[in-house]
This record gives structure tokens, sequence and C-alpha cells, in this order.
């Protein structure tokens, strides 16, 4: 078990951004996608003026800009998409290279990829100076369906166990001789997968009955947080709001 | 006096026909320590999940505290009964220990301080304090054990009845579990296959075969009863004497 999902992305460090309420921080990123989004393409000096701004978070958050690159990684399948915009597209057409390239396509392939990064920047400071924990609280605190903030609060409180669950049954298929090469082997894999699913179906089914004995009846009970200061939304906002006028200067340039 | 848990003629039988119960009659004490023994399949979770009428019995009465276990007093009665489920990954389901633990007092409508000050109180019983704001997946199993027991002890309960709590536990830490229960002035009911606990914990027994009761009695007197005890899949560890050893009262 150990450390395991639960913190798998939190960075633990003392900064302004850790210690900010995550409803805010959550507010801020979204916010701060929407200015991007609208920002008209050619712009490109405000996607500069963005990524500036971000680094400026990413440097009060006392995060190692080395950090931040290396989880830009679950970028990559965009990054594949957006390289193949300019070739396929179709209209005007130059030539790079030797290669002749649409230039809506590329166009289009900048627009993705600028508005991307500087989304999964975001996305990844957000993750790394937020606790799963707090990012589920700030959800709830945004409104988001308690639901949905219950399903997932579960998730994260059964990952480890489950994970756990299977790998003590790859141990005990291994112990009886079970080695996992090739189609033969799907019907095993299967069949661990479906008492994986039964399993953790009945464990469901006994937490269920441990919440009702403690007088569940349907709805969480709301535990008491301390509402975030104007301070910290002043703080959290400062991003959207910078980024804002970048954008409101592009759109009127 | 009003009895804390009294079972009349209780008798349960699951929707497909199998019976699991047949005339149970029970009564405990308020204040009384008792261990629940019985083999496998004999009934004893079924009965459990009576006291605090997640099940309700086919035929037959349960009484907390004098209260009938009925819908309208649904709430009230699983406030006085606090079930320590035997696994406490299924018990304790909250990002952290300090949410686990208001869980409870949280759906009893208490102020959000009346809460907070039973979670730190809960979890001093149980030596947990320094653990409020951990993941549960990050404790030991012991440590999750007794945060368990915190969880139920959050809500005040009249009686703990705690579903094998020696089970999975490393010696030492089955022996911190016993120090807590001993100094806890609580009715309790223990489930349980481990003998020895019961006899260091419970002056009082009661054994359940195929869902009857068929013996109740003194503890030492019973674990030292060889047929009975042949007769029931009941059986001491090796070389231990039930009259050499004395229990921790009451």
């Amino acid at each position: 078990m150990g450390a395991g999902h639960a913190h798998a992305l939190y960075v633990p460090r003392e900064s302004l951004l850790h210690r900010l309420p995550a409803q805010c921080k959550i507010a801020a990123v979204v916010l701060f996608g929407l200015v991007v989004v609208s920002t008209p393409a050619r712009s490109f000096w405000a996607f500069g003026a963005y990524a500036l701004l971000l680094l400026g978070v990413v440097l009060t958050a006392r995060l190692s800009p080395r950090l931040v690159l290396r989880r830009m990684v679950v970028e990559v399948p965009f990054v594949v998409f957006a390289l193949l915009l300019p070739l396929v597209a179709r209209g005007d057409r130059v030539d790079v290279l030797g290669l002749s390239l649409s230039q809506s396509g590329l166009l289009g392939a900048w627009n993705l990829l600028a508005k991307a990064t500087l989304g999964v920047i975001a996305s990844i400071v957000l993750a790394s100076t937020t606790t799963i924990r707090d990012l589920l609280h700030g959800l709830e605190r945004l409104r988001l369906p308690r639901q949905l903030v219950l399903i997932a609060s579960f998730m994260v409180r059964y990952a480890d166990v489950l994970a756990a669950e299977m790998a003590r049954m790859k141990v005990a298929r291994e112990s009886r001789g079970f080695t996992a090469t090739g189609l033969r082997a799907w019907p095993v894999l299967s069949a661990s997968l479906g008492a994986l699913f039964l399993r953790s179906y009945e464990r469901g089914e006994r937490v269920h009955l441990a919440m009702r004995s403690r007088g569940f009846n349907g709805t969480m009970p709301v535990l008491r947080r301390a509402a975030p200061t104007a301070g910290s939304w002043a703080a959290a906002l400062a991003l959207p709001a910078s980024a804002g006028l970048v954008a409101v200067t592009a759109v009127l340039a | 006096m009003t009895a804390a848990l009294s079972l009349a003629g209780v008798t349960h039988r699951y929707p497909d026909g199998s019976p699991a119960l047949h005339g149970v009659d029970l009564v405990v004490q308020t204040g009384e320590r008792v261990a629940l023994l019985g083999p496998n399949g004999a009934g004893k979770t079924t009965l459990v999940l009576h006291l605090n009428g997640i099940l309700t019995p086919t035929t037959g009465t349960v009484h907390v505290d004098g209260l009938p276990v009925e819908r309208e007093h649904l709430q009230e009665v699983r406030r006085r009964v606090g079930i320590v489920f035997q696994d406490p990954d299924d018990q304790l389901f909250m990002p952290t220990v300090r949410e686990d633990v208001a869980f409870g007092p949280a759906n009893l409508g208490l102020s959000p301080d009346e809460v907070d000050a039973r979670v730190a109180e809960a979890l001093e019983q149980v030596g947990m304090a320094d653990a409020a704001d951990r993941a549960p997946h990050h404790l030991s199993f012991g440590q999750r054990r007794r945060v368990a027991v915190a969880t139920v002890l959050a809500m005040w309960p009249s009686i703990l009845v705690l579903d094998e709590p020696s089970s999975n536990l490393d010696p030492a830490s089955r022996r911190e579990l016993a120090d807590i229960l001993v100094g806890l002035d609580l009715t309790v009911l223990m489930v349980t296959h481990d003998l020895p606990y019961a006899l260091e914990l419970c002056s009082r027994s009661v054994v359940l075969d195929t869902g009857r009761v068929v013996a109740d009695g003194s503890t030492g007197a019973l674990l030292g009863d060889a047929d009975l005890m042949r007769a029931h899949r009941l059986e001491l560890p090796y070389g231990f004497d039930p009259a050499s050893v004395p229990g921790r009262l009451p």
C-alpha cells in the first residue's frame, strides 16, 4: 500500500499556492482556461504573456520547472494530433523544409498546441499544490453535485485497497505456477477481474452497512470548513484577472 | 433497571427461506461485558445486525435500553448501539481519520463544535489523537481497528458491539485494544473466536450454535466445560488452561 495514489501528484511545499483554499485555485484554473481559449490564435504575443504569467505561478508555488515539464507528458496525444493538422488540413499551402503544409492547418496546430499547453500547465500546478482530498472539498464547495464528489472520494479511498487486493490475487496466481503469456492467459486474467469486481461489489455492500450503522440515511453530513477569505480569492484570481487583461488588449488590438 | 440489550424469541429467516436464528433470548445488563461465541455459521453476525435494526426479526423483539428496535426509533437505536465491523477498511471510508470519526456525530445533526469535540474525545480514548489528519489507508491494521472503534465511540453509544475485534491483529495490537476496551465505561458485546480474549475481557459468555443460545454463563466455567466446548466446535489454544487465567473485571 504505502503512499499510494492518494498523493501521487501532490508535491508538498510551503508556498502561497499550497496554502490557498482548493476552491479558489480550481476557480482560478477554470477561468484562466476560459480566457486562454477565447484568445484569438493570431495574437501570438498574448500567449507569450500567458506563459510568463504561468511561469510566475510555478515559481510562486516553488515547483521546479523540470517537474512541470516532466508531467507535461500527458499532453503528448494532443501534440501528435496538432502536428498532423498542417499535413491534412486544406487551403493555401506553404513550403517548409520541402513539406507542403496548409496555412490554416499551421494556425490550427499552433492554436491547439498553445492553448492545450497553457491549460495543461495550469492543471499541473493545481494538482501539484492541492491534495486530492482538498480538491474534492473544493469541488464540493463549488457546488458540484455531492453524489459525484462522494463517488470520487470513495474511488480515492479504495483505490489502494483494490490495488492491494489485485496484487494479492496476482501473487496467489503466480504462486501456483501461472505466468501471463499470450492468449491462453486471458481467460484466467478475466476470471480474476471478475472475482475482483465481485469482491469490490461485496465490499461496497459492507461499507454501506457500516455507514447505515452510523446513522447514514442517504445524505452525507456537511462538515465545517472555513470559508476562504477575500484575500485568498484575490490571490487566486490574480492569474485569470491579469490573463483577462491580456486577452482584452489582444482582442481590441 | 432497564437492560442495555434484550432479545426475546428472536427468529430470523433469510429471504431465500434459510433459517439463521431460532428463538434467541438474550439479556445484557448495563455495564456488562459479554462474549458471543460459536462456530462459523452459527448466526453470530446475523444476530449482531439485529441489534441496530439493519436486519429485523422474522418473529420476536429486540429492545435497546428499553427502546424497541423499530423504524421510528432506528436513528436513536443506531446511536446507542455502536457496531465495530470486522474489516476496518469497510468501516473507514472517508478520506481522513477526522472526517471518518465525524461522520456518525454529523449524521446525528450535532453542531460543528460538538462534532469536533466528539472527534477529539473519541480519538483520545483509543490513543489515536495524533492521526486525525492522516488517511485511513496510511495507518497500520491495528491503528485502523482502533480508529474504527473511535468512529462509534464518537456517537456516545451505550453499548459497543465488536465483530471479531482481535482478528488479524498482532499480539501487541491485540493487547493494546484490550487495554482500550477495559478502560471504556461501556456495555460491551464481543463476537469472537479468540477464546482467551473472551476470558480476559468478558466475565460472561453466550454460546450460539445453529441459531440458538446453547449456553450462557461465566466465561471461565463455559471454557472449562470440555463437553460443551467439543459439542460446539469451540477449542482452546494448545496448552491453554482457562482455570489458571484471571479475567479483567467486570
